[in-house]
């Protein structure tokens, strides 16, 4: 237990269940300080019910909560140091942009001017210092999401908890708030837990990433680890694109794996500890990690014919039917037509990858 | 899907979970001491003696429910025959709320429909013009329409300054005054709930069956009706059921020979007959028919509830 | 026009059947208003516009005894609608806030009882229960049969607006360090208010307009509105009940379209 004081929020053995679902089932996490880590996974996973346990509108069935050392998950929200920004911003409507961010510094203790002279440096710090006298639905989506920011930050809280808060965004709006959410973070020194079910948002913003599933933490690692080490096919098929594939482990040799796929055809990879001789499992190849060739270029080559093309703008994505195995996706760039051709529907040619491209994956 | 919704909904709606009993403690203080003791003591005093010009003697009797079935002749003690009087003023509410539901759903259902098909800015603004009346006291409402109805009233003068008719109609003390009067009483109760219904109708579906070669009037009875049935049948029970009881439709425009159970029931406390325990009987009966009608209802509401999924 | 004939949603005659319906609404109480101004000493001869049947209420033979009972009708209204509202939002809260319980659906059942028991059968009920407890009947017997039958009325467009506020407003408010009872006060009261108020308005106008019950529960003597009017109208319609009706309908209709302008400004938005 050295490094408790560098421990933000501690999860241990935290078990939800209502009535006979179980919701969450023995999470055990640490989030460390200054950090920004999100929870990512489908609808139903149990990532908001985590997050909502830490904030304290869940109530713990099971386990325990450390907020910096301290036991929380027996206090009420309002007397817990964290503040959330909520999925729909929950902005008071009955109260001006100004009282919306005093609110929690007045609930504190704060006299009313200090609030609100604090609640307007808050406001200044996103831009909307103009816009204090408004009322929330004066406001566009995206400042209605900042004035939700600066309310969560105004009473410095030790962890900002943040509930899908892009969800109702537009795209493009979302990636410039992606942005900004990151420089808050960085500037304030406030650990950040964020719920998101946008893989592609996860792996923008955080420092560090728990996929969950089905109530249950499935890998826990940086953006860089978890897409390219996926640990099971979960995260493999929920992070991104996959060629997912069932092969038999034939031989392990040296720290490499040689597997067997349908139709006679073999590749190598690096070996994987728990996946012994004999194993049937899947390995996952991630589409821009292929590439096609008249030729066999590399050691792991694979015959093939042309099925399709598909142009989705920055990419081609080229569907492949191995003879006697399975299809193959493999993307290639839109700048790299110079480099690499594209092959006609119907022509024969080769895949190529190197050699650490495939993964393999416990079930 | 299931514990999803399970979670959601108690995840939403228990903030004030732990101030509940104290929340509700007074309506449920209130409500029992003025309402659900009453109808218990109503209950209670239906089986007691009656005293002679109102109240009770503290004596169990079956006589008021007997007297309300049964003739035992001038001193009681005649073999028992149906008595039919009592029997035939129950019978006679039936038949009005009847009419007065079916004149209410025949002029209600396009109105509710016609409404609902308005532009979304327009449909409140209609529901506010439908409902206003409703909230005119009854009895200023029952006594225009009364005045309206009159021999010598505006509408026959109307009618002969035009010339349609040379001599008054007579229109109230008939049985179709009560029934005009009840239906203008309860009009609302049947336009809302078939508006509602027609509201959340998805109109696509009257399209497809247009597509599929059915006529107007035929998508309107093998498509559209079968699916705002529940709204229909509630509006129907929310006329029928106060229209049962009613006292000052049939009192006002009714006149004596077209009594109904609510002047039946109001003779027995505030008129001459004073017999207490026969007018809670006669209340009990008509409460417990109505229950039956609710309960009813009810089992339809949660049967079509269930089909809709 | 020829494009009626394709558009699936519209029927002939719905059209007339709803204006007739308008119609037969309205009539009555637009010849009442009409004839309560006849100058004419007899109800159906039009001998001119006048206020006199309007004086007479006020000055005429009659008018103490109108005077009184409206008096009597707007106390029991007024506090009848203000303890069957306080009454209702709190039920409302626990009902909508309180999460699952077991008692839920026949805590509704009591609150919604005084709109399912026949108004008839309530008034002998009451009238039967004030008698056996040996409550002397006066105008605290009307009062007290008001405020029972006024909570659904208050109770029901309070719980609707309730339910459709979000709970994450509370949670926000105890997010940001509000005790509950300053999350109800600061946050979940203001925005309940239009509720509160259309619930309140209609609460005051059933009281207001309540005959069947109040005939049944007053004292010997204690007379409100309708009682009074119904007492009159016994005798024949005569033009100062047409006034006083006039008048009374217009408080209905004035209370109705402010609970209508009230409910309809959603401040959550």
């Amino acid at each position: 237990m050295s490094d408790t004081e560098n421990i933000a929020i501690d999860v241990r053995d935290a078990v939800k269940r209502y009535g006979d679902f179980t919701a969450l089932k023995k999470i055990s996490l640490s989030i460390m300080d200054n950090e920004f880590f999100t929870l990512l996974g489908p609808s139903g996973c149990g990532k908001t019910t985590l997050l909502r346990m830490i904030a304290g509108f869940e109530a713990v069935t099971e386990g325990a909560i450390y907020l910096y050392g301290d036991e929380i998950e027996n206090l009420p929200p309002n007397k817990r140091p964290v503040n959330t920004v909520f999925q729909n911003y929950a902005l008071f409507p009955h109260m001006n942009i100004l009282d919306n961010v005093a609110f929690g510094l007045e609930m504190r203790g704060t006299s009313k001017s200090d609030a609100r002279k604090k609640a307007g440096e808050m406001l200044e710090l996103v831009q909307l210092g103009q816009f204090s006298a408004r009322k929330p639905s004066q406001l566009s989506g995206g400042q209605q999401q900042r004035v939700a920011l600066a309310r969560a930050l105004a009473p410095q809280p030790k962890v900002l908890l943040l509930d899908e808060p892009l969800s109702a965004l537009d795209l493009k709006l979302r990636k410039a708030m992606q942005l900004e959410l990151k420089h808050l973070q960085r500037e304030t020194g406030i650990t950040f837990i964020f719920v998101t079910h946008d893989q592609e948002e996860a792996l923008t913003m955080s420092d560090r990433i728990a996929v969950m599933s089905a109530g249950e933490m499935q890998q826990l690692g940086a953006p860089t680890d978890i897409y390219e080490r996926p640990h099971n096919m979960f995260v493999a098929d929920f992070i991104g694109e996959t060629n997912l594939l069932e092969v038999s482990v034939d031989g392990i040799e040296s720290g490499r794996a040689t597997c067997h796929l349908g139709g006679g055809h073999e590749l190598t990879c690096n070996a994987v500890e728990g996946i012994g001789l004999g194993s049937k499992v899947h390995m996952s190849i991630r589409p821009e990690r292929l590439y096609m060739s008249d030729t066999p270029v590399e050691s792991e080559s694979l015959k093939g014919r042309i099925k399709e093309n598909i142009f989705v703008g920055t990419d081609i994505t080229t569907i492949v039917d191995l003879q006697d195995g399975p299809d193959f996706i493999v993307r290639t760039s839109n700048s790299d037509r110079g480099n690499k051709r594209i092959f006609e529907p119907g022509s024969e040619m080769y895949v190529n990858m190197e050699l650490g491209a495939g993964r393999l994956l416990v079930d | 899907m299931a514990a999803g919704a399970a979670s959601g909904g108690s995840a939403t709606t228990d903030t004030y979970k732990e101030a509940r009993t104290w929340l509700l403690l007074p309506a449920w203080v209130t409500l029992s001491i003025l309402v659900l003791a009453p109808v218990i003591m109503m209950l209670i005093y239906s089986f007691l003696t009656k005293e002679f010009r109102g109240g009770v003697i503290w004596e169990f009797s079956l006589a008021a429910y007997d007297q309300f079935f049964f003739d035992r002749g001038l001193f009681g003690d005649d073999p028992p025959k149906i008595e039919w009087t009592y029997v035939t003023i129950f019978w006679r509410s039936i038949w009005q709320a009847g009419a007065a539901t079916l004149l209410s759903l025949v002029i209600g259902f396009p109105t509710a429909y016609f409404i609902a098909t308005r532009s979304e800015n327009m449909r409140p603004v209609w529901v506010f013009l439908i409902t206003i009346p409703y909230w005119v006291n009854l009895l200023i409402r029952t006594v225009s329409m009364k005045f309206l109805l009159r021999d010598q009233g505006p509408l026959n003068d109307f009618l002969m300054s035009i010339g349609l008719i040379d001599s008054p109609l007579h229109i109230v003390n008939t049985n179709f005054a009560v029934q005009l009067g009840l239906f203008y009483s309860y009009l609302p109760f049947m336009v809302l709930p078939i508006y509602a219904a027609v509201e959340r109708y998805n109109f696509a579906l009257s399209e497809a069956a247009a597509d599929l070669y059915a006529s107007k009037w035929t998508t309107l009875r093998r498509v559209l009706l079968p699916a705002i049935k529940p709204g229909v049948f509630a509006g129907c029970i929310l006329v029928f059921v106060p229209s049962m009881g009613s006292f000052l439709a049939p009192d006002l425009l009714g006149g004596a020979k077209n009594f109904m159970i609510g002047s039946l029931i109001e003779e027995q406390f505030k008129g001459n007959a004073g017999n207490w325990p026969f007018g809670a009987a006669a209340s009990m009966i008509l409460l417990s028919m109505v229950l039956i009608i609710l309960m009813f209802s009810a089992r339809q509401q949660a049967k079509a509830d269930k089909a809709g999924g | 026009m020829t494009s009626k004939q394709f558009d699936i949603k519209t029927y002939t005659g719905f059209k007339g059947i709803t204006l007739l319906c308008l119609v037969i609404l309205y009539a009555p109480l637009v010849v009442v208003t009409i004839y309560s101004f006849n100058a004419s000493q007899s109800l159906t001869n039009w001998e001119g516009v006048s206020l006199r049947w309007y004086a007479d209420v006020f000055t005429g033979p009659e008018s103490a005894k109108f005077k009184t009972a409206a008096k009597n009708s707007f106390i029991i209204a007024i506090i009848a609608a203000t303890t069957a509202t306080t009454i209702a939002t709190l039920a409302a809260t626990g009902m909508v806030r309180g999460g699952k319980f077991r008692f839920r659906t026949v805590s509704f059942g009591l609150i919604s009882l005084p709109l399912m028991v026949p108004e008839i059968v309530l008034a002998v009920a009451t009238l039967i229960f004030f008698n056996s407890i040996g409550f002397e009947r006066g105008l605290l017997t009307i009062l007290l049969a008001h405020i029972a039958f006024c909570i659904p009325f208050a109770y029901l467009p309070i719980s609707a607006r309730m339910q459709g506020i979000e709970d994450s407003y509370e949670q926000a408010a105890l997010d940001l360090y509000a005790t509950k009872r300053q999350a109800f006060t600061k946050i979940l009261l203001p925005l309940m208010m239009p509720g509160i108020i259309s619930g309140f308005l209609l609460a005051f106008i059933v009281s207001l307009d309540d005959f069947i019950i109040t005939n049944f529960v007053k004292g010997a003597g204690v007379e409100t509105l309708p009682t009074a009017i119904f007492g009159s109208v016994k005798q024949g319609i005569k033009p100062n009940i047409m006034a006083i009706s006039t008048m009374l309908l217009s408080v209905s209709i004035v209370m109705v379209t402010i609970s209508y302008f009230v409910s309809k400004s959603d401040n959550t938005k």
